[in-house]
């Protein structure tokens, strides 16, 4: 068992002093959200009602509700980011490596995901600190309810991204994934909009919101953010996480890969 | 025995034969050289030796270990070093091992005397501490193959390891791991290069994925026991068309 922690341990610090490095990628992982905070939510402040809904009770201002869904956004893109150093992995063999240990793959490929739950945690932090300095906050005790709303959405986000990265072969295929898996992902979502709101203008892309699995992982994340646990969005995210998971094992199956290869 | 066992072991990319019932052995204190032309198989028998791929044909053992039965244990046995560069280029010579080193379960104080002691029989102790994009190729190499001896293993797995150095570089790695399997490691080389092999090693031909020739450099080379006699020995047999029995 110790030996399963030195992996998990080192996994995880090779990842976050990688990303320490990248100090464009923390900059950017904080720009994003901010820039929609700030300038999308303020905009749509006056043009949007959002009613009481749960876990809100009472009526609430736009940049309050798209909190939840920005945090969720860093996920998806940090979910994204990191499935995106893993095909630089296996281009450039260091996965290989990885997989030539004496330890499980399952267990090698969880510490990755671990790791880029980490580094996600760490953004959402410093993005919901300086949110709270431009005046968008939520109860205190939300602050520390987020974090295992946030372990179990990262991981599902995630092995999300382990999943769509054993299916690119070259880093240059991997700008098709933002427009056509992170994007709509993003935008068919609660993040933005309550479901009802989007039932008004169309019941149809309302169900689609409903089916995705982001949508149940922002639900999480904000009601967790009220110290509140929405059961259907666990249910939902938990579920999702081990779908994905197997199938990111089965996808990274080295064999497959050589298959590929050699095609 | 203890090193590496592989015993009539085949694999198949869909209908092509990668590997047809291929064996051989290597015993601990042996340079082996695995010689074959490009697409003769090599990386395929490195894939299944490091479990990256998996075979229901024939059977390997590792430090007496199966790797389809034992895997866990006969990986622990393996160091690797492969043919591309798997090193972590922003990070210094001693965190790249210390990676590596809680890949296999070291931490603490023995995985720090462990790449010490891995750094030191590589003379690479010195640049523990520099960035590797600061070090030059056969620096690197000589890193790698340190990195592979950090767990101790008993066999040592190296594809190709002199792609892409110069003369001298790969004249002083080629000599350090003659001298790791005269400490008593197996070593398996993968290489095409007849320049890195010794009268003395062991020399296993692969050639379209059968073993052809499986014997000493000096026999091999009928006699004349050197570089040109054994170039003449290699490409008689993997002459296109053309197969000569073991």
């Amino acid at each position: 068992m110790k030996a399963w922690l030195t992996a998990f341990v080192v996994i995880v610090t090779r990842e976050n002093l990688r990303f320490v490095r990248q100090r464009g990628r923390f900059l950017s992982a904080l720009v994003r959200p901010l820039v929609w905070l700030v300038v999308f939510a303020a905009g749509f402040r006056a043009a949007l009602g959002v009613s009481i809904i749960p876990p809100y009770q009472t009526y609430i201002t736009y940049d309050v509700y798209i909190l939840p869904g920005l945090c969720g956004m860093i996920q998806l893109f940090n979910g994204m980011q990191s499935s995106l150093s893993l095909v630089y992995d296996q281009e450039m063999g260091s996965m290989r490596l990885l997989l030539t240990s004496p330890l499980p793959r399952w267990w090698l490929l969880f510490s990755k995901l671990a790791s880029g739950v980490i580094v996600s945690i760490l953004q959402v932090a410093a993005f919901l600190a300086i949110a709270a300095l431009a005046g968008t906050t939520t109860p205190l005790v939300g602050y520390i309810a987020v974090v295992p709303a946030l372990v179990l959405s990262g991981l599902m986000l995630g092995a999300f991204g382990l999943v769509i990265s054993s299916t690119v072969r070259q880093l240059e295929n991997f700008a098709g994934v933002m427009n056509f898996v992170i994007f709509p992902m993003f935008f068919l979502s609660s993040a933005l909009y309550p479901l009802w709101k989007m039932a008004e203008s169309s019941p149809l892309l309302r169900d689609i919101c409903a089916l995705n699995p982001f949508t149940h992982a922002v639900e999480l994340i904000r009601f967790a953010l009220y110290g509140k646990l929405d059961l259907t969005a666990l249910l939902w995210v938990s579920a999702c996480f081990v779908l994905f998971m197997l199938a990111a094992l089965w996808g990274y199956e080295p064999a497959r890969a050589m298959l590929r290869a050699k095609a | 025995m203890t090193g590496l066992e592989v015993s009539h072991v085949s694999y198949r990319y869909g209908a092509r034969k990668a590997l047809d019932d291929v064996s051989f052995s290597v015993e601990a204190g042996r340079f082996c050289a695995l010689f074959g032309p490009n697409g003769a198989g090599k990386s395929t028998l490195f894939a299944l030796l490091t479990r990256l791929i998996v075979t229901g044909e024939g059977r390997i053992r590792i430090g007496g270990f199966d790797i389809a039965r034992t895997p866990r244990a006969a990986l622990a046995r393996i160091g690797v070093v492969f043919q591309q560069q798997t090193l972590d280029l922003d990070m210094t010579v001693r965190r790249n091992l210390t990676y590596f080193a809680g890949l296999h379960g070291l931490s603490g104080r023995s995985a720090a005397e462990a790449i010490d002691a891995a750094l030191a029989q590589l003379g690479m102790a010195e640049r523990a501490d520099e960035q590797v994009r600061a070090l030059n190729g056969g620096h690197r190499r000589r890193m790698e193959i340190a990195r592979a001896l950090v767990h101790r293993p008993e066999i040592l797995l190296l594809d190709e390891p002199t792609v892409g150095l110069d003369a001298a570089s790969r004249q002083a790695i080629t000599d350090h791991v003659h001298l790791l399997a005269e400490r008593g490691l197996a070593v398996l080389w993968a290489t095409h290069l007849v320049d890195e092999i010794q009268a003395a090693d062991q020399v296993v031909v692969l050639h379209r994925g059968k073993v052809l020739s499986n014997g000493t450099a000096g026999d091999l080379a009928g006699g004349q026991g050197d570089v040109r006699g054994l170039a003449k020995a290699f490409l008689s047999m993997t002459a296109e068309g053309r197969e000569v029995p073991a």
